[in-house]
This record gives C-alpha cells, sequence and structure tokens, in this order.
C-alpha cells in the first residue's frame, strides 16, 4: 500500500519517457480459497495461531473433522467439514476454510459506536483496533458471517486480520503461505477473480460441476476473501456460507433512519419545551394563606 | 412540618426517585454516546468509553430494580381514574397554564401517570433487549434474529423515554413551580396542593378544600 506512492512519475536528465510513469496498480488486496482442492489438512489454522502468536489448544470433538465447532476469540481460521449427498446420490465431502470475509462494506464497521476501533484500509482490510475498542459487542450483531468473536476477560472483540501486518509488507498471509495444494491464493481483487472465474469454467466444463462458480456476494458489496464453490446455488452445504449476506436489517434501520430521526426528536424536544417556556411560562401557585412562615403580606 | 405544608413524597419515595433519576441519566450520557459519533466525547464525563461500556448494563440493572421498586409503592396511585379522563380532555388547558380551569387531579394527575408507565414499559423493554446485548455472544447463530432484535428494540425504548424524560425535567424543574423541591424534601404548600392536586388534598387534609381554609 505505502509503495504506491513510491510510483515513478518524471526521472531527471532521462532521454525519454520515465519508465512505468502513469502506471495503475490495483491496491485492492484478495484472497481466493478454490474449496474444490481443499484437502482439510488444516495447516493454514496451524499457521494462522502461529503467526498470530494465539495458543495451541484443546481441541472440541463433535463428532465430526472439525477443530471445533465455531471460531473464537483467538481461533480466527477453521476449515468446516460438510458431508453432502449430492442430487445423484454420490457422496462429497465439503471443506470450506472459515474466516473474516473483509466485507467491501462491513456490519461490523457499520455498527461500532467506538471511535476508530474498526478500520477498512484502501487494500480492503477490515481490521479491529483492539485499544480503541470498547467491548460492546454490536460488531457481533453487525457481522452477517458470525465472525467477531469476544473475549470477555479483557472484554475485546477479536477476529482475522487477514495478516494485515504482513500484507503491509509486502507478504501473502500465513495461511495463503502455509497451504500445501494451492487450495489458497492471494493477490489484487482483479486477478482473483479472474482467476476464481477461469477456475470455476474449468469446473464446470471438465469436471462436470454445472453450477460451479464464484462465491463474491454483493449484498455486502463483493468480499475480499472469495471462494470457488462445486455449487455457487448451495452455499449454506458448505457450513452455513449465507446465500445472500447482507447487513442486518435492524442495524441498517437503526444507522440510517432511526438515528436521524431519533437526532430531530431529542432536538425537537429540547426545542419544544423551550418554546413552551417562552410562550406561556412557569406554573407559580399564588399562596393565599396569611400569617404562616414565608408568605407574602 | 409548618401548618400549610404537606408531605407529598415520604423519604423512601424520594430515594427511589432519585435512584432511578441519577441511575437513568447516567445511562443517558453512556447511551447517547454509543447512539451517534458525535456524541462519544461523552464517555470522557464517565471514564472513557471501555469503563461506559463496563458500566452501563450495571447501571441498567439498578435501574430496573429502582424502576420495580417505584412500581411496587406507586402503581396504585398511578392507575388511570375517571377523574383522569375529565383532565385529559382539558389537557390543552393544562399546556396553557390555565390551571384553575381544569378538573380536579388526585395524587397525580393523567400526564404524570403516562409518563409513568411509559418509563416503566420502556424499562422492561430495554432491560430484556439490554440483556441480549450484553451476553451477544451467547445468542447461537441459529437465533441470531434475538441479536438484530435487541439492537432495535434497545434503540426504540431509549429514543421513547428520552422523550418522556426531557419532557419530565423541563416540568420538574423549570414548569411546575414547587414540583422540584417537593421530590428533594417531600413537601408542598397547601395552595400548591389545592391547585395541582385538589382530590388529594382533599383526602390527606379529609375535607373539602373550603373547610381547610384557615
Amino acid at each position: 500500500m505505502g509503495q504506491a506512492t513510491l510510483e515513478v512519475q518524471r526521472i531527471s536528465g532521462h532521454a525519454g519517457a520515465a519508465p512505468g510513469a502513469g502506471t495503475q496498480r490495483d491496491l485492492k488486496v484478495c484472497k481466493l480459497i478454490d474449496v474444490t482442492t481443499c484437502i482439510g489438512c488444516k495447516a493454514c489454522e496451524v499457521a494462522c495461531l502461529e503467526w498470530n502468536g494465539l495458543p495451541i489448544r484443546e481441541t472440541v470433538f463433535d463428532n465430526t473433522y472439525q477443530t471445533m465447532p465455531d471460531t473464537t476469540w483467538d481461533f480466527w481460521n477453521l476449515i468446516k467439514f460438510n458431508e453432502h449427498t449430492t442430487d445423484d446420490g454420490n457422496f462429497m465431502w465439503l471443506m470450506r476454510k472459515d474466516q473474516c470475509m473483509h466485507c467491501a462494506e462491513p456490519g461490523c464497521l457499520v455498527a461500532c459506536p467506538a471511535d476508530g476501533a474498526i478500520v477498512q484500509y484502501a487494500n480492503g482490510i477490515v481490521d479491529f483496533q483492539q485499544e480503541k475498542c470498547i467491548g460492546c459487542g454490536y460488531c457481533i450483531s453487525g457481522c452477517p458471517f458470525n465472525i467477531p468473536k469476544f473475549n470477555s476477560a479483557t472484554k475485546k472483540v477479536f477476529k482475522c486480520t487477514l495478516c494485515s501486518d504482513r500484507v503491509g509488507q509486502g507478504l501473502e498471509p500465513a495461511c495463503i503461505k502455509t497451504c500445501p495444494t494451492g487450495c489458497l491464493h492471494f493477490g489484487t481483487k482483479e486477478d482473483m477473480t479472474m482467476l476464481a472465474e477461469s477456475r470455476a469454467k474449468q469446473l464446470r466444463d471438465v469436471s462436470g460441476f454445472k453450477n460451479a462458480g464464484v462465491y463474491d456476494p454483493q449484498g455486502v458489496g463483493g468480499t475480499h476473501v472469495i471462494y470457488v464453490l462445486h455449487d455457487t446455488t448451495k452455499p449454506e452445504a458448505y457450513g452455513g456460507l449465507p446465500a445472500d449476506p447482507s447487513i442486518p436489517w435492524s442495524v441498517k434501520l437503526w444507522k440510517s433512519p432511526l438515528k436521524w430521526l431519533g437526532n430531530l426528536a431529542m432536538v425537537g424536544g429540547i426545542i419544544g419545551v423551550t418554546l413552551h417556556y417562552l410562550r406561556f411560562g412557569p406554573k407559580v401557585v399564588e399562596e393565599h394563606t396569611a400569617g404562616a412562615k414565608g408568605d407574602r403580606p | 412540618m409548618s401548618a400549610n405544608r404537606i408531605m407529598r413524597y415520604n423519604f423512601g419515595e424520594r430515594v427511589n426517585h432519585w435512584i432511578s433519576g441519577l441511575s437513568y441519566t447516567y445511562l443517558l450520557i453512556t447511551g447517547l454516546a454509543f447512539w451517534s459519533p458525535y456524541m462519544f466525547w461523552m464517555v470522557i464525563l464517565v471514564g472513557g468509553g471501555p469503563a461506559a461500556r463496563f458500566w452501563h448494563p450495571w447501571v441498567g440493572l439498578m435501574f430496573s430494580a429502582s424502576m420495580l421498586w417505584m412500581y411496587n409503592i406507586w402503581s396504585r396511585d398511578m392507575r388511570a381514574t375517571k377523574e383522569d379522563m375529565a383532565w385529559k380532555d382539558a389537557f390543552g388547558q393544562y399546556i396553557r397554564n390555565e390551571d384553575d380551569q381544569l378538573p380536579p387531579a388526585g395524587r397525580f394527575n393523567w400526564g404524570q401517570k403516562q409518563f409513568f408507565w411509559v418509563m416503566l414499559y420502556a424499562m422492561l423493554g430495554l432491560l430484556i433487549s439490554g440483556v441480549g446485548l450484553w451476553f451477544v455472544d451467547y445468542i447461537p447463530w441459529n437465533l441470531r434474529y434475538l441479536r438484530y432484535a435487541s439492537v432495535l428494540v434497545h434503540v426504540v425504548c431509549a429514543l421513547i423515554s428520552i422523550g418522556a424524560f426531557i419532557i419530565h425535567v423541563y416540568m420538574g424543574t423549570a414548569m411546575v413551580r414547587g414540583g422540584f423541591t417537593s421530590i428533594i424534601r417531600g413537601e408542598v404548600t397547601s395552595d400548591w396542593a389545592k391547585l395541582h392536586h385538589r382530590l388529594w388534598y382533599e383526602k390527606m387534609t379529609g375535607g373539602t378544600a373550603a373547610s381547610s381554609r384557615k
């Protein structure tokens, strides 16, 4: 991101145009997860813990191969294992790497009331700044993917950072680095979208997955983590990936019309009582009783 | 108590009122800070964002408990009566300060009763939705509509209560002179009671307004 401002525009004493001048660089990054080539090895889970300094912990067994039922505040990257029966009666094992989707229109950021606790970088990464977080949990209500998780000890919320610290230094995220099958890719949004589309086409044309496609939900403005799915018509089969995610209706209602109606009503109320006082004044009781202390003569 | 003064709110009622009022004020300040970025600065008044967020639900429980106490001691006095309906029909005269033309009111007039019930029901909505917001991470994903509903119910109940609160504070301090001292020291004058709460005054003094005049 920082290097973008160091692109050469002009060079002194140089014959002809400066090489590379006017080059447009796509700042938007993207993680591509091709679920069709995931083998469920969980190397990405380990790499995530290692890079982010999170503890290796006991797994929670729930009769699946999953490490635990859901991501937690200190476990941001989880392969979801789903046994799936196809329409022609065959068995398929759907494995999907679950983590923050880094939405272009993030529900967490919209819902957050704390100044600067959630930021969206120009490269598309949505990052939590725990030192600014007040621990209210509104981001948990705002997320359509159930990603932010509350740490009740520190009263802060955590999630996948897309390794913003690595990406800022020109490195790929830790999960990408470790993936042994090449199911994970990292690059610009444009490149990843093209790669995903060509892979989906291959799946449709060659591998017989007629509904293969790219998951880049437009209800949240697109995401900076995209999937290639065998069947885009049934994203729910992949461990509850929502078919058409968007910011929850109540958060939208709260953050736009209700906020302004409420502000208007509160200011109107204060103006209203002030005008009442100016027009009608106070209710003063005239004291008729004579002789008692404090009475007027 | 001097001869022309009447005890309107006993010590317990005053303590109850001010636990409710002060805890509500804290909830209002912190709640408005969470409501709008333009008011987030108000968390400075109460020790910063995390402190405000930590105490808001606990003070909310205190407010709720105080309101239930208030319900326990005042609900009987707060039920609408036939006299209230006549008073309600003459509401415009109350607004215009034509109090001498109003039908007589009991211990609480129709407006005060409305305020009590609005705050009580708003408190119930805020309490239930507040528990949902407090323990949002315990609401399972397949019941996520409860998360969404909590956000909305909390906001709507808060706004309704704020509207009522603005009117209440205005009336209690600026508009109805004598009201503020009555909820602090407990006493009102006979003339105040006669004008604003004639039925209650007659009940307290055991006679009509004329016969109780010195």
